[in-house]
């Protein structure tokens, strides 16, 4: 069924096809719409799930932690300052290797106090043991809800699910809405093997010694590359069920590409439009939209950026003193595989728009330049 | 003799309480009443040892070790996981100790108290971060020594209220123990165990290295806390106060406080403060005790 629906109603929707038990949220914007959908989907018991109304952020991951372990599928949403106040139990949920979703909505970091779209709030949260996919369509949005679970409860990681704020979780597109039966037939139920049971009573999360600590890490790290072998599966059999495909990147008129354009979330919707202006110039411009970013795609990055001349990370991030976070992933993952110059723009931070014409500035800017002249670019910036 | 409690131990031997522990008697006995079918979150605290490191554990029951501030919050979410699941019966407990509560809990626990769910909170207050090394929490009493309360600059400030926040709540029971009296907080636990919404345990657990007290006096100080008023005993139901061991000639604070190094520091003017501040709160607290 085709419904017109806004990103944060893709995500309850998605959340509703999952078919999750326990939901724990509080409030924030721009993800208000997440929980206030699920509330009355809930409430009208078309979802029969339990939803704790938690008084913050950080009870709303502290509440899922609990649900999961005691094996209920559990799924939060959040943004910005509350993603940040959940970060301890970021750390926590990925340490106790419990497969919980959330959505977050990309919001700037205040102060200044700013309501708009920027990464800054889910790029922080790199090395917590999140799975993290950005999205660029509503669609891709409610369908990666579905496909998340699968994964997660497969390497038993939890998955961050991320879009832009306003330019995704407002904006109405139309989305296809999956049959139940299809769902419940790609995503059966979940038996958690390690839950808390009365009958089978064990003790997790216990005080462990330098002696056994590593063991624990070594164990995430390896789920986490087992993730990336069942991202690529999913792609398939996602694909199948679905007829609609998602893997770690997005390739745009990649073939034969001299200059590449890196982006993430919505950026890659204006890129694209950018892109198909500049060929009709006859530029070989193309686009790579970066999908996941842990577990971190090495081989697929490598491999789409082999035979570019040039290729432009646009961050809509910054690590300040640094690069944006993006640039720095895609530079460490060619380091040694490639000689291809990497220039770094910092563009649209606090929800600024990226227009067509910014993209196809920086363009022309790289035109110019056969390396980088500076560790960074910030475009469109009053001084 | 007809023992007055179960006999059958869900704690094992071999955990690494300290000597004299009342927080392992509080989890002896609370274990004793609520049985196997009990599943436990407990936050940073005493109780994140005692129960053992990896791979051990002291416990027969289902325990989530879970970050310091969010107790209520996590057995909320147990509680919700049982009840979509079909398993409502299992008796859900968050255990946390005073600063756990008190401090850096303190929100959680208002958010599971105001939505009323269905959960135990147990705090067993031995009256200061004992585990990090007696630093002092909002639980640590007027006149004590702490290592952030040192003898020159002793604490000043009163203890909170905890009992009275949570009653604010107007949770459906509350009640507060102590280690000296099992079967009064066995029994309290039976009734509670029926009571569906919020149920909030208030237990006094005396610690012989922080309060600078004898091992074997652990029992005796627990007891003197009741019978000099410092720490009554009492349960609350659906507003309804009342007062479970009496203490009819309420013994002077002198002897709950002579037995404790944290407070040898204390001149007679101190001493006499302590037992004002502990007099008006008793006061308050019989009021509450007659009203109908």
């Amino acid at each position: 069924m085709k419904k017109v629906m806004m990103g944060n109603h893709a995500i309850s929707y998605g959340a509703t096809l999952a078919r999750v038990q326990v939901i724990a949220a509080y409030p924030i914007t721009p993800q208000t719409q997440v929980v206030e959908l699920l509330s009355e989907i809930v409430a009208d018991q078309r979802l029969k799930a339990e939803f704790i109304k938690v008084e913050s952020e950080h009870s709303a991951m502290a509440a899922c932690i609990g649900a999961s372990s005691a094996g209920a599928r559990a799924f939060t949403a959040t943004s910005s300052q509350g993603l940040a106040l959940m970060h301890e139990l970021l750390h926590w949920s990925a340490g106790a290797r419990l497969p919980i979703v959330m959505a977050n909505i990309n919001r700037a970091m205040a102060p200044p106090w700013n309501i708009w779209t920027d990464q800054n709030d889910s790029l922080s949260q790199r090395d917590t043991g999140w799975m993290q996919f950005y999205c660029q369509s509503n669609q891709e949005v409610l369908d990666t809800v579905i496909m998340a679970y699968k994964v997660a409860e497969k390497v038993l990681m939890p998955v961050m699910i991320v879009l832009d704020a306003f330019s995704l979780s407002h904006t109405y597109e139309i989305v296809d809405l999956p049959d139940q039966a299809v769902v419940d037939k790609y995503l059966p139920p979940f038996d958690y093997q390690y839950k808390l049971d009365v009958k089978n009573p064990h003790t997790y999360g216990g005080l462990t010694t330098p002696e056994w600590y590593m063991e624990f890490r070594i164990k995430m790290h390896e789920a986490m590359d087992q993730a990336l072998v069942e991202i690529k599966k999913e792609a398939d059999v996602f694909e199948k069920a679905f007829g609609r495909r998602y893997d770690t990147v997005d390739p745009y008129m990649m073939e034969d590409a001299e200059t590449v354009l890196v982006t993430s979330g919505t950026a890659a919707s204006t890129a694209r439009f950018t892109v198909d202006q500049l060929r009709a110039q006859g530029k070989k411009v193309g686009n790579l939209r970066m999908r996941v970013l842990r577990p971190f795609p090495f081989a697929d990055v490598r491999a789409q950026l082999k035979n570019a001349k040039k290729v432009i990370v646009i961050d809509r991030n910054i690590s300040f003193g640094y690069h944006g976070i993006w640039a720095q992933e895609v530079k460490s993952a060619l380091y040694g595989h490639s000689q291809v110059p990497v220039f770094n723009f910092i563009a649209g931070l606090g929800g600024r728009d990226i227009f067509p014409e910014t993209i196809s500035d920086i363009v022309a800017l790289v035109d110019k330049k056969k390396k980088p002249d500076q560790e960074l670019y910030w475009v469109e910036v009053k001084r | 003799m007809k023992p007055t409690l179960p006999l059958e131990e869900l704690m094992s031997p071999g955990h690494l309480a300290c000597q004299g522990c009342g927080a392992g008697i509080a989890m002896r006995t609370t274990l004793k009443a609520l049985g196997r079918d009990t599943i436990f979150t407990f936050p940073a605290c005493c109780w994140t040892v005692i129960d053992g490191p990896f791979p051990y554990s002291c416990l027969e029951v289902p325990l989530l070790h879970m970050a310091f501030e969010a107790t209520a919050a996590t057995a909320s979410g147990i509680k919700a996981a049982m009840d979509a699941l079909g398993k409502s019966k299992t008796t859900i407990c968050g255990w946390a100790g005073d600063g756990g509560t008190f401090d850096i809990g303190l929100q959680a626990l208002s958010g599971a108290a105001e939505r009323n769910d269905d959960i135990f909170y147990f705090c067993y207050d031995n009256e200061a971060y004992m585990n990090t090394g007696i630093q002092r929490s909002g639980a640590t009493p007027y006149g004590a020594w702490t290592t952030t309360t040192p003898v020159k600059h002793f604490k000043k400030e009163v203890k909170k209220s905890i009992d009275d926040i949570v009653a604010a709540h107007k949770v459906p029971y509350q009640a507060t123990a102590s280690v000296a009296y099992p079967e009064d907080l066995y029994k309290k636990l039976i009734k509670a165990k029926e009571i569906r919404g919020f149920k909030f345990i208030h237990i006094i657990a005396p610690c012989p290295p922080g309060w600078k007290a004898r091992p074997e006096d652990t029992v005796k100080l627990a007891r003197l806390a009741v019978q000099t008023g410092v720490f009554p005993v009492y349960e609350v139901e659906n507003g309804k106060y009342a007062q479970t061991l009496k203490t009819a000639n309420r013994k002077p604070v002198l002897e709950y406080l002579k037995l404790q190094g944290r407070f040898k520091h204390l001149k007679e003017t101190d001493v006499a403060q302590v037992q004002q501040l502990v007099d008006r709160r008793y006061a308050e607290l019989e009021k509450r005790f007659q009203e109908k």
